[in-house]
């Protein structure tokens, strides 16, 4: 039986956590206002919260400055193709790992985690000049091939997880009813995992859709996604944060909707198991 | 039959022509920052192009410190993403050197290189050639207000000393109403306060290097530059000067909090400009202050455009830095956006031109600390590397940032003066062993 909350201890929890949920999304909120205000107001001192004059001037120049749709659409492939490319590589490394363990599983399982620990500027150089010499610098497929490479070990980790939840009986069940690898993964395993699947793609989708060091070095005018289009409203000299707010709220309005919208498949997969 | 012949035919040949002009067209990268005058570059880009269609343009605008790894680690493998990069002065002596820019002694003689300011062109020259076309120059200079100079009963001189700075900031401060007599760069990093304090640092009589390049924080001069900003900044500067650099200043001269702010030549424009500055009447500006040991505190810095070795159009790149740094470049800004918005300091001409002059009341003293600024002899003391606010050494970068925390962290009260300087001592000292110098 649930146990009883008092109404003055519900109240206060429910306080508690509205002032904590504003907290986290002030600095957006913040964004969004500033987005809105003349570049002398975004920098008044006292601050201005809603008494400014409101203008979509910035919105405007930036999107006359910039062509927001094709960062937009390198953002969205870059994303989708390294999450795509990541599951295929990802799904039978995590079965192989969670139902035919061996000696050192949990080493390799280790040693994939412990490149993440890395900076990822010590591996710059070396990774620029094989993009240089096989012509993939400024491309979209060699973005893909990295952003995926960094954020596998996070893909493996997850469904390793997944799928170790799964009863392995459940799988010998299929095989003794004649079901092969392909469809023991594909139709058994998979649809037994779709919430945790689901709430890796999700993750690795907002992974690479934020990923900002690699985005940065490896492009220039063509396979530029997102992050360099925020970055291109920074300024050292000048009024610029008014613009660079409008041009972030931009940057992140697409993931922010998706997110919005499947936050209940994210929240139920990263706090629970596959079957539970 | 003949129909579908012909037909083919003229497919065949259309396609032809398109695959002929695709060939000929050349296009080229172009790397630059946010700020203004590089935006309206690349605004005012379609009239290159309308003079060379078979040129077109990519433009890459980035933050500039993200700039500044991106374009240093495509030049320095030979990448080749990038036709046309914007560099500063302190890159290149040091890139020229290593080959990795392609000179440009012969942009033509519409270019007119020798309008050119001699401090800017000696900047981006190396050995007598140009290797950098300068976009836009500035040095620093005092900027104050003239109606809280006047109220203190005090007249700015054109050359003033640091301490009439002193005394002027200490008449100025009123924290009751928000006012602070000065305010300075305090921000860490070596293009934010090691800028300003190397600078100043100068006009003290120290300096960075000696001639066999022992770092020289250990000196009297350093001591007596670092106490005297610590003295301006913690007694008549804002609070939380630590955090403060270029846009932070800005914003509180514009807003009426600062009685004084020595910085950028370019930041006269705006201050100026009644749109964004509720102080726009009543700045008045003089040359960076001195202590009479024939330096001032003020510094020279170039954005300029520069064609990388491993570029795969040098043709198109040279024929669009002669447009964009050529003489022609400020007629044209003038026409579309007004005289008061052409790109400063990099042209002799542009200061013998009344409309200028009358259009940025700024232009005189700019030219004038331009002219006393020469990033050869910088020191009082001699020196073996070129460089105001910088030393032109490839190692400075993380150096000088280091450095540049340390002094934040004494201007934050974490640290005292002597323990500052000490740290930068033995800091410096290691990095020049590590890199051979010592």
């Amino acid at each position: 039986m649930a146990r009883a909350i008092s109404t003055p201890r519900k109240v206060t929890l429910t306080a508690v956590a509205w002032i904590i949920g504003l907290l986290i999304f002030f600095p957006i909120l913040w964004t969004i206002l500033t987005s809105f205000k003349p570049e002398a107001q975004a920098i008044a001192d006292p601050p201005m919260f809603l008494s400014f004059d409101w203008t979509l001037e910035n919105y405007a120049v930036v999107q006359e400055r910039s062509d927001y749709l094709r960062y937009l659409m390198n953002s969205v492939f870059l994303s989708i193709g390294s999450t795509v490319l990541g599951l295929l590589i990802a799904v039978p490394a995590a079965w192989s790992m969670a139902f035919v363990p061996a000696r050192r599983t949990k080493d390799v399982l280790m040693w994939m985690l412990s490149t993440k620990m890395m900076p990822p500027v010590g591996v710059l150089v070396p990774i620029y000049l094989i993009f240089r010499d096989t012509g993939l610098l400024d491309s979209r497929v060699g973005l893909t091939v990295v952003l995926m490479l960094i954020n596998l070990p996070i893909i493996i980790w997850m469904l390793y997880t997944y799928f170790r939840e799964i009863p392995g009986e459940i799988l010998e069940a299929a095989r003794m009813d004649g079901a092969g690898l392909k469809e023991e993964i594909l139709y058994v395993l998979t649809p037994m995992a779709v919430p945790g699947i689901a709430s890796t793609i999700l993750l690795n989708i907002i992974l690479a859709w934020n990923e900002a060091f690699w985005t940065l070095n490896l492009t220039a005018a063509n396979a530029a996604p997102l992050t360099a289009f925020i970055a291109s409203y920074s300024s050292p000299e000048g009024l610029f944060y008014a613009k660079l707010s409008a041009a972030s709220i931009m940057a992140i309005a697409p993931i922010l909707i998706m997110g919005w919208f499947s936050q209940k498949q994210l929240v139920r997969g990263l706090t629970f198991g596959a079957v539970k | 039959m003949p129909t579908l012949i012909r037909s083919l035919l003229g497919a065949t040949a259309l396609t032809a022509i398109a695959w002929s002009a695709a060939a000929q067209q050349t296009n080229i990268t172009i790397a630059t920052v946010n700020n203004g005058d590089m935006v309206r570059m690349q605004r005012l880009s379609d009239h290159f192009t309308q003079l060379h269609p078979e040129i077109t343009v990519d433009w890459v605008i980035l933050e500039e410190n993200v700039l500044r790894q991106n374009v240093t680690t495509d030049i320095a493998t030979g990448g080749g993403q990038y036709d046309v990069i914007t560099i500063g002065q302190y890159e290149v002596p040091f890139w020229a050197e290593r080959g990795w820019l392609m000179s440009l002694d012969d942009l033509g003689e519409e270019y007119d290189v020798d309008d050119l300011l001699p401090a800017i062109r000696s900047g981006l020259s190396v050995d007598g050639t140009l290797y950098a076309s300068p976009f836009y120059g500035e040095s620093s200079m005092v900027m104050y207000r003239t109606d809280l100079m006047e109220a203190a009963g005090l007249d700015m001189p054109d050359e003033p000393t640091w301490e009439f700075i002193r005394e002027a900031a200490a008449a100025m401060t009123d924290t009751a109403n928000g006012v602070y007599g000065i305010c300075l760069r305090g921000k860490p990093g070596w293009g934010e306060n090691m800028a300003f304090l190397t600078a100043m640092a100068n006009s003290f009589g120290a300096r960075w290097f000696d001639e066999d390049w022992e770092p020289q924080f250990d000196t009297e001069a350093w001591a007596n530059t670092l106490n005297f900003y610590m003295d301006l900044l913690t007694n008549y500067g804002p609070p939380g000067a630590a955090n403060n650099g270029f846009n932070e200043n800005l914003a509180l001269f514009q807003t009426g909090h600062c009685g004084m702010w020595i910085d950028a030549t370019v930041a006269a424009s705006f201050v100026t400009n009644p749109e964004d500055s509720e102080v726009a009447e009543t700045v008045g500006f003089a040359l960076a202050p001195d202590n009479g040991l024939g330096r001032r505190g003020n510094w020279l810095w170039t954005w300029s455009l520069a064609i990388p070795s491993s570029s795969d159009a040098p043709e198109a790149a040279r024929e669009f830095i002669a447009w964009a740094t050529g003489p022609a470049y400020l007629t044209l800004v003038a026409e579309t956006d007004g005289w008061a918005n052409v790109p400063p300091g990099t042209r002799q001409s542009l200061y013998d031109n009344p409309a200028y002059l009358e259009a940025a009341p700024f232009a005189e003293m700019t030219l004038r600390s331009m002219e006393v600024a020469d990033p050869q002899n910088p020191t009082v003391d001699p020196v073996p590397y070129v460089g105001i606010q910088f030393v032109a050494i490839p190692e400075f970068q993380g150096i000088g940032t280091q450095v540049g925390q340390i002094f934040a962290a004494a201007l934050a009260g974490h640290t005292s003066v002597e323990e500052a300087l000490e740290q930068a001592q033995e800091l410096t000292t290691e990095e020049m062993e590590a890199a051979g110098y010592l």
